[in-house]
């Protein structure tokens, strides 16, 4: 599998919002993490929504985004932090 | 992009008022719509895969979206996608309906 992205990278969630059926969640877009891990390769849930073949398999990040730079009140402990899977065609490098 | 093109299911990071924490028995019916799903999409069939039902759950609408329990949502979205893919249409599916409230009627 190659993969765009390791552990420890620094990446951009897009920051789009296109039709369709979309896992990247709308509050997480544009913001910045660090890779967690790469999770694998699999076939792309917005063509499979669409009884499409969803090939080739893309790779899915676990992506840890700080809270602070979530939510822009966010009030909980300041090493908070929320993990987002996302694919990579959803992520540039930071 | 303004927020418009949210979809009306991505509500993460939204106020979503209190949290219900009370559990629930699963009924029967719900259960049926959940073995319903699996058959759709074993092997032997592959009519229906997760992310297609996850797409129409997701063009439902507002309104069936606030309205509909969780397997309502599931039903309505399957029976959408049967009729889509050519398995059912809505008049079979009417039809259907109306004998079994015939039927289950005093």
């Amino acid at each position: 599998m190659s993969a765009r992205f390791a552990a420890g990278d620094r990446v951009r969630v897009h920051h789009r919002h296109p039709p369709g059926h979309i896992r990247t969640p709308f509050y997480i877009r544009g913001l910045s993490g660090v890779v967690e891990r790469v999770c694998g390769a699999f076939r792309n849930p917005e063509e499979l929504a669409y009884a499409a073949s969803g090939l080739p398999e893309t790779a899915l990040y676990r992506v840890r985004f700080k809270q602070i730079d979530v939510w822009p009140d966010y009030a909980g402990v300041g090493g908070d932090t929320v993990d987002v899977e996302i694919y990579e065609h959803w992520l540039d490098p930071a | 992009m303004s927020d418009n093109t949210r979809g009306y299911h991505d509500i993460g990071g939204l106020a979503g008022g209190p949290i219900d924490r009370s559990g629930h028995e699963v009924t029967l019916s719900e259960k049926r719509v959940d073995a319903l799903m699996m058959l759709l999409g074993d092997r032997g069939r592959r009519l229906i895969r997760v992310d297609e039902l996850r797409r129409a759950i997701e063009s439902l609408g507002a309104d069936a979206y606030d309205t509909l329990s969780y397997y309502e949502r599931w039903i309505s979205a399957i029976a959408n996608i049967l009729v889509e893919k050519g398995v059912l249409t809505h008049a079979e599916i009417d039809h259907r309906v109306a004998e079994i409230e015939t039927r289950a009627a005093p």
